[in-house]
């Protein structure tokens, strides 16, 4: 029997978004978790799995144990994954099977990080010996697959300036965002160099904070009363090399395969899907995200952004709560989050009647992605 | 200040040797497979001991980046400064510098071999290849 639509998400909740100094990672985790809880309106008594993404900023041993003993929760499931950004849906996607299989009941999937007040080497570290020629942080590599994009289909700079536009309109509204203010073209293409081609607003903002989920099954979200669950309909996940010279193409991620099987878990298709988070570390992530989903053909993501359709009121409306590169640069939870809130009825912007929700995550330099599917 | 130094291993030590003697090498299995950098296995059959080959020294540019920040002091004179990905004509990829001016760089642009010592390393960087095809 499928696991599409039988298992929830039941709870959200989140810390402030920005700059925390002096909170620890843990500490984070714990904040994010109790809102989560509190949203879900469970007792943290009846959670028995705590899922953690490895804090990016500082990998940990047995990270996932010292968050458990925070919360005060023996998991009989649970620990700490090293996936980049797509660990989030594949923590959910754990959580899911692993009740399925009965190894527990209901799960806490959680993450928090504080590169913004504590340390920020990891998105400027050398990359091994490359290091004698430059090579060197997070944005390079991304600069490469950007470029790439430009010279096989011709993506003009108008086009990785509009997944910008858009994130930065939606998060100015957004209480909780950290960067509020809006952009335009001509400031966006006066914006410094970071790593040429890219420029700051094509970067993910660096960020402290935590965000978490509450996972149990439909029938238990029934049992305990959950007010507001909301139904996971598929996921799907995908991976490649470590090194970015490694792969065959720069220009195609690995989210077509893990789309591939969210949808087909889902029994639906990407012209069913009515608002879209997509993961912003880049501008280019979206553009190649829009790409292999199949919202648009391979090289046609420049065209289909161009005019607005990605922003609220347009065809396919995209990070309504601001994503990485205005709401905050917490690798991914936040996506979720904004999918469940347009499931639920309650974002602040809205898609009217919206029924179906994907959600991308994606780890490194496009090495990892997981795709979830949410409804209502 | 001094440069970030790569820090050759048993496996990779025959590739930063071959560069200080004037050549690039790449690895190449029984299979056929070839690929940088060194590996004790080849990884389409993972077949052991892969023998060392020597590139023609040719490629093409597939991609490059132009750097504006230095995330190590030791370039921060150099800014701003290209790293490339070539791909070399024998299938291997590498990342590297273009030695021409960044304005130069162009998609698919041939490139030729061209080592550069920094203090006492041997780089294997690429120049544009200008010669008629």
């Amino acid at each position: 029997m499928s696991l599409s639509g039988r298992y929830v998400i039941a709870g959200i909740g989140h810390t402030a978004f920005g700059k925390l100094p002096g909170q620890d990672t843990v500490s984070l985790n714990v904040e994010a978790c109790r809102h989560a809880l509190a949203d879900a309106c469970v007792d943290k008594s009846v959670v028995d799995a705590v899922f953690v993404k490895v804090p990016t900023s500082a990998h940990q041993f047995m990270y996932g144990q010292k968050v458990a003993e925070a919360l005060g929760i023996t998991p009989r499931m649970g620990g700490c994954w090293d996936q980049g950004g797509a660990a989030n849906i594949t923590l959910l996607s754990f959580a899911i099977m692993a009740i399925e299989a009965g190894q527990c009941d209901v799960a806490l999937v959680c993450y928090a990080d504080n590169p913004r007040s504590g340390n920020r080497a990891v998105y400027g570290r050398p990359r091994g010996d490359d290091a004698a020629y430059g090579w060197f942080s997070t944005a390079a590599g991304y600069g490469m697959i950007h470029r790439r994009h430009m010279i096989e289909y011709g993506t003009r700079p108008e086009d990785f300036a509009a997944v910008a536009i858009a994130s930065r309109k939606h998060g100015a509204g957004n209480p909780s965002a950290q960067l509020r203010k809006p952009l335009d073209l001509e400031q966006y293409m006066v914006s410094p160099w970071v790593v040429d081609p890219l420029r700051k607003d094509d970067c993910a903002l660096v960020s402290d904070g935590g965000a978490a989920l509450v996972v149990m099954s439909a029938k238990r979200a029934k049992e305990l009363g959950v007010a507001q669950p909301v139904p996971v309909l598929g996921f799907g996940h995908g991976q490649t090399s470590f090194e970015l010279p490694q792969r065959a193409t720069l220009t195609s991620t690995e989210a077509a395969r893990s789309a591939h099987t969210a949808f087909q878990m889902a029994g639906a298709k990407p012209q069913d899907v009515d608002v879209a988070q997509l993961y912003d570390c880049f501008t280019v992530t979206v553009l190649m995200t829009l790409e292999d989903y199949g919202f648009c053909g391979k090289g046609e993501a420049g065209a289909f952004v161009r005019d607005g359709a990605i922003e609220y009121g347009g065809q396919l409306p995209v990070n309504t709560s601001g994503g990485l590169l205005s709401e905050t640069g917490m690798p991914g939870l936040q996506l979720i989050m904004e999918g469940v809130r347009q499931m639920r009825g309650t974002a602040r912007l809205q898609v009217s009647g919206a029924k179906l929700c994907v959600v991308s995550n994606q780890g490194g330099t496009m090495h990892t992605h997981s795709t979830l599917l949410l409804g209502n | 200040m001094e440069m970030p130094k790569p820090e050759p291993t048993d496996l990779s030590r025959p590739y930063w040797d071959a560069l200080r003697e004037g050549y690039l090498v790449f690895q190449r299995c029984r299979c056929g497979n070839a690929w940088l950098p060194a590996r004790t296995h080849c990884p389409a059959c993972l077949k052991p001991e892969p023998r060392w080959e020597r590139a023609s020294g040719r490629g093409r540019i597939v991609s490059w980046v132009v750097y504006h920040t230095a995330y190590h002091p030791a370039f921060a004179d150099k800014l701003p400064y290209n790293v490339a990905l070539v791909q070399l004509i024998e299938g291997p990829r590498l990342l590297t510098n273009i030695v021409d001016p960044n304005e130069a760089l162009a998609a698919d642009a041939p490139v030729v071999l061209k080592i550069e010592w920094e203090g006492d390393t041997a780089l294997a960087r690429f120049r544009l290849d200008y010669t008629p095809a």
